[in-house]
């Protein structure tokens, strides 16, 4: 899978943080979202998905 | 209005063919959002309903529908707007005079919210758990050495939420009684306006507005100080417009937690069977507190916004300039995405609840929420595990009129 972000639209919220810690984590100076990884291992998928659910910004992607 | 012999008809304003008044009020469990409005996600999950202006608004129960409009950049939570749903005119008053982020849209709204966003990462606020356990340490102490009964919002669900506020304003420990008594007027939907508008200035103009000019001399560790000094004093914000964040973060950060928790404690005394559970288990605390938050949703006056172009959605037309209330604890009952939604269950996965809102308004001190709520109803479990109701739920006091839903007392025993 490949994930991806749109920092733009991001509130920084911390709920992708949450639901996948190994993908996700936000910049320490303004909270917006990091992606650790960008090809996570497939077992990340629910975790991804997830993620994406949640993000109240709508900032995040996931190609399978 | 006489009774009509219709009593259905006249007991659901909706299907009386006539523009019903919103808000509607609780009746049965007070821990259940108008039943109404049940009927309602059912047969009209968009409907038309009449302010306390006269003004009319849509009123959107459906939780696909609540996060769709609020995610939607056509939608703004400008409160100058003249279709605004406005809540009260002290509301607006207050608002007006202090504007803050809440009620922004981009390129506002962002600029605002991300001067804050590092201060509320996820991280940050794991590194405030020993502080927060140790208050909430403090203050079982002080319960348990007096003995039974306690009342859980005097001892404790009122004050661990507003010390936290504290530390981020930096607001000195001496000064803090002030600061909560004042707080505690301004939330309190008995107060009359006059009285609260007249101390929100007090505590805006007066004691934040000062509270600025000593960190301003004397910059501390707090976010305050922070915003003083990389914010206020560069010119990127003024005076003003630091009150206002102030402002917004008491109003935000106190009732809305504090009787999330007092609530929240409310719903497992009245499920034993479910306490037990968490007593017993404490890896089920986070999903508990997700239900929690999903079954009181304490930001119980909806979501206000304005249209700014036509949406169609749900088989309506939303036109621009019209007003919308997204009523988040209506769409967290929606039984299409939590199965038995009134049924309160802390094993069921509560995630993805609208309690903090959704959209780029989404709340921005929810890790600190969650934070404060898993160690405070964490620590009541482990170390008064017998605890229930000292009084029947009949003799509570709940706070109905609100902006924040709430409870005046929680006398328990053990
Ligand atoms: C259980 C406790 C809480 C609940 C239920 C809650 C609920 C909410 C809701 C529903 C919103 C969205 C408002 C809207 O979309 O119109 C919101 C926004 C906000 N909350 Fe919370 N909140 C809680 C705790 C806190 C705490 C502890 C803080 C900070 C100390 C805080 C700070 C804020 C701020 C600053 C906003 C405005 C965000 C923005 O407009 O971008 N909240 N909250
Ligand atoms: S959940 Fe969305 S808005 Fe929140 S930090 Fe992650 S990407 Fe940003």
């Amino acid at each position: 899978m490949r994930v991806t972000i749109e920092e733009d639209k991001c509130c920084g919220a911390g709920q992708c943080v949450l639901a996948a810690p190994t993908v996700f984590d936000q910049r320490e100076e303004d909270g917006i979202v990091i992606l650790l990884d960008e090809t996570p291992p497939d077992d990340k998928l629910a975790e991804v998905r997830q993620a994406i659910r949640l993000c109240p910004a709508l900032a995040i992607k996931v190609e399978v | 209005m006489s009774v009509s012999h219709d009593a259905a008809a006249a007991g659901c304003p909706f299907h009386a063919g006539r523009v019903p008044d919103y808000p509607t009020r609780r009746s049965g469990c007070p821990l259940d959002p108008p039943p109404e409005l049940r009927e309602l996600r059912k047969t009209q999950p968009i409907a038309r309903v009449k302010m306390w202006t006269g003004q009319e608004a849509w009123l959107v129960t459906r939780y696909e529908d609540v996060r769709a409009l609020l995610a939607d950049p056509r939608v703004s939570a400008d409160n100058s707007r003249p279709g605004y749903p406005g809540a009260n005119p002290g509301m607006a008053m207050v608002r007006a005079k202090y504007p803050s982020f809440i009620t922004m849209d981009a390129p506002q709204h962002p600029y605002f919210r991300r001067m804050l966003t590092a201060d509320f990462t996820v991280k940050r606020i794991e590194a405030m758990r020993p502080r927060i356990q140790s208050l909430v340490d403090e203050r079982i102490d002080a319960i348990l050495a007096k003995g039974p009964p306690a009342d859980i919002v005097h001892e404790l669900t009122l004050a661990l939420p507003m010390i936290m506020i504290c530390d981020l304003l930096g607001v000195p420990y001496e000064d803090q009684h002030y600061f909560h008594e004042k707080g505690m007027v301004i939330a309190n939907g008995k107060t009359p306006p006059a009285v609260a508008s007249a101390a929100i200035v007090e505590l805006c103009d007066g004691y934040i507005g000062s509270l600025i000019d000593r960190k301003n001399a004397d910059p501390g560790e707090d976010m305050f100080s922070r915003l003083v000094v990389t914010q206020l004093r560069p010119g990127h914000i003024t005076k003003q417009q630091l009150i206002g964040i102030g402002r917004l973060l008491l109003v935000a950060g106190h009732e809305t937690s504090a009787n999330t928790m007092s609530l929240g404690l409310l719903a497992l005394l009245e499920h034993p069977e479910q306490q037990k559970a968490l007593v017993e288990d404490p890896s089920l605390l986070n999903g508990a507190i997700e239900e929690i938050l999903r079954y009181v949703d304490a930001a119980h006056a909806g979501r206000r916004r304005t249209a700014i172009e036509d949406i169609e959605i749900g088989g309506v037309t939303i036109r621009a300039g019209e007003g919308i209330i997204c009523h988040n604890p209506a769409a967290d009952r929606d039984p299409e995405v939590f199965p038995d939604a009134d049924r309160f269950d802390i094993r069921r996965d509560a995630r993805g609840h609208v309690a903090f809102g959704f959209g780029v308004h989404q709340c921005l001190g929810q890790p600190l929420a969650r934070a404060e709520l898993q160690i405070a109803i964490g620590t009541l479990m482990r170390r008064i595990p017998t605890m229930r109701l000292a009084v029947p739920v009949s003799e509570l006091d709940f706070k109905e009129d609100n902006f924040v839903y709430g409870i005046e007392h929680l006398p328990v025993a053990w």
